[in-house]
């Protein structure tokens, strides 16, 4: 990439009329559609209103804020700790990863400091929702293709394994708020390492057993291969985080960019895709998830006894001083970031988020150009959203 | 990475006539951040991202603030002869801060691996004078997120290519995140009222015996 590398085009958002050869207007045979709001495979409540030139895609508008709430705007209303809950809902699939980044960003405010028990915790818990999103993906995306059902639940099988080590730690399956400033809520139970330990170890049997009924299957190829191509310089521009970067082939990885937490301990390497298709995106979840293991593996067996939270850090009457801090973690879809502005209040003055999911969909149109529709549902199943954190 | 100083004067030298102002940050996350002119906005833009040692090739979050109009009051310790003895008396100095919106973009480099500097553009007012330009064009990513803003806070980006309300529906008039939002009165849809809603309904159902 070229240090001065131009800004894409401005792009015609009118259709152009299509003329044919002998100079007659064609403009008749195109058809607008909206694919949604409710539909299985627009993951939740999203619309895309699309314009086909026969089978072909010209023109797409994402349009969503069905389930906007003005999370933001509740957050700036209520205590630093009182929105901690609410991350979890931005991305039902990961709420420990979104508790990691809220609870980071104020750390950062603040100034706290993290007992290391309580980072190797929060490592185990986020590399588990990685592992679980990461399935879910594999198997949604499957579905989207149209192979109903059975590798869907495939991954739901595995997913309720992991969804049972959070339980027993948390309290809840999906609504964990489970981290606090500085820390953790509460320790792990007893024998809830080696119940960790027998998941990590039964993964990779799992992972073999899916990619051998999956990763060399000739529809998914066919379905897969060269779809939605996403040029390297494109996805920086457009913000693209996640796996959906890497499958681009930029190395850019928060864990190993930020070394926030204590990834910088753990040997795990950043899998690169080369073509950017959708196929590449699969790839890169399923060598992600191999990855992730080799992290908890030693995470687990390494963590030390300890406090699993800061003594200075105060869950009650807690305002930090006047200023501002943007904080950020490798969230499973991207770039999950925080942006904290306090005026000395107890209620944030400012309170942000970053969604990787909204961010992931801007060049949704650039990636469905000149494919047809039935690969629409599969690119918008690569990208990997979920509404809860698009419309906030 | 240089620091916030050395790119504000190479900023400054390399666009003629841009007004940068570092806005220091004093919470321990010490993230500083350049306040630029809006009409420099683009250029001083263009320069953070093409320079060979900065190559900030990503804007990860552009977000708004909203700031009305408010007092600020700012104690300090003088000292002063009372009564013929130097004390250390306590002062009060007041300044108001003009009503202004703020975009904020926070630029990284995935080429050399830093980040973030903080950029903010500031409008004239919170009224009719709430225009900035947009960096859009700049880097793809603001494109969603400069919308949001937009249907949020109101402030409109001169030369963003499709500049509609995002979240919120197109007919929708007011700006939800500014501080001065008032929610509207929406008594009717509430199946049982109670408290304030139902003080409401009893307001309105006066209204209504009375016309």
């Amino acid at each position: 990439m070229s240090a001065t590398l131009e800004p894409p085009p401005a792009r015609n958002y009118e259709i152009l009329p299509k003329t044919d050869t002998d100079g007659s207007p064609l403009d008749g045979d195109l058809l607008e559609i909206a694919m949604g709001p409710q539909h299985p495979s627009t993951h939740g409540v999203f619309r895309m209103d699309v314009v086909l030139d026969g089978e072909t895609v010209v023109k797409l508008k994402p349009v969503f804020g069905y389930l906007h709430r003005n999370h933001e705007k509740i957050a700036e209303n209520t205590t630093y700790l009182g929105s901690m809950p609410y991350t979890d809902r931005l991305d039902y699939f990961c709420s420990l990863t979104n508790n990691w980044a809220y609870a980071l960003s104020v750390e950062k405010l603040a100034g706290l400091q993290v007992p290391e028990r309580a980072e190797f915790i929060r490592v185990i818990t986020a590399e588990l929702t990685r592992l679980l999103n990461h399935t879910c993906l594999a198997g949604f995306l499957l579905q989207d293709m149209g192979a109903l059902g059975t590798p869907l639940m495939y991954a739901f099988r595995e997913r309720e394994k992991i969804l049972d080590l959070i339980e027993s730690l948390t309290g809840a399956r999906m609504m964990c708020n489970y981290m606090r400033f500085g820390g953790c809520r509460v320790d792990l139970p007893a024998g809830w390492l080696e119940g960790a330990m027998a998941v990590v170890e039964n993964y990779p049997r799992f992972l073999d057993e899916f990619e051998a009924l999956l990763s060399g299957n000739e529809i998914l190829m066919a379905r897969t291969q060269n779809v939605g191509k996403l040029s390297k310089e494109l996805a920086i521009s457009a913000g693209i985080t996640g796996p959906m970067l890497r499958a681009s082939g930029v190395d850019y990885d928060l864990r190993k960019v930020d070394r926030y937490g204590i990834y910088d301990r753990f040997p795990f390497r950043v899998p690169l895709g080369e073509h950017g298709d959708v196929f590449d995106r699969y790839m890169i979840r399923v060598l992600e998830m191999r990855e992730s293991l080799k992290i908890l593996e030693p995470a687990l067996r390494d963590i030390p006894a300890g406090p699993i939270i800061d003594p200075k850090a105060k869950l009650r009457a807690f305002k930090p001083k006047a200023g501002e801090a943007y904080g950020r973690i490798e969230s499973p879809k991207g770039e999950l970031g925080f942006y904290l502005i306090s005026d000395g209040g107890p209620n944030p003055y400012r309170y942000r988020v970053r969604p990787p999911s909204l961010i992931n969909l801007t060049i949704l149109e650039d990636m469905c150009l000149g494919h047809n529709v039935a690969d629409v549902i599969v690119i918008l199943g690569s990208v990997d959203i979920v509404l809860g954190e698009v419309d906030r | 990475m240089e620091t916030l100083e050395q790119i504000k004067s190479r900023a400054e030298a390399a666009v003629p006539g841009a007004r940068l102002e570092l806005i220091r940050n004093d919470a321990p996350s010490a993230q500083h951040s350049l306040l630029v002119d809006n009409e420099h906005a683009f250029a001083v833009a263009k320069f953070l991202r093409d320079d060979a040692q900065l190559r900030l090739d990503y804007c990860s979050n552009a977000t708004g603030v909203d700031w009305p109009e408010a007092e600020l009051t700012e104690k300090f310790k003088v000292t002063k002869l009372v009564d013929g003895v130097e004390k250390e008396v306590e002062e009060v100095k007041k300044t108001k801060r003009p009503a202004y919106l703020e975009a904020v973009y926070h630029l990284y480099s995935m080429a050399l691996k830093h980040g973030p500097v903080i950029l903010r553009l500031r409008t004239e007012d919170r009224g009719d004078k709430n225009h900035l330009p947009s960096l859009t064009l700049l880097w793809r990513s603001c494109e969603f997120q400069e919308r949001e803003i937009f249907d949020l806070y109101g402030i409109v980006f001169d030369g963003h290519p499709d500049l509609r309300r995002i979240l919120m529906w197109d007919e929708f008039k007011d700006f939800p995140m500014r501080k001065d939002y008032v929610e509207p009165d929406d008594y009717e849809y509430e199946p049982t009222p109670h408290d304030d809603v139902l003080a409401k309904v009893k307001q309105h159902r006066e209204a209504e015996a009375k016309a």
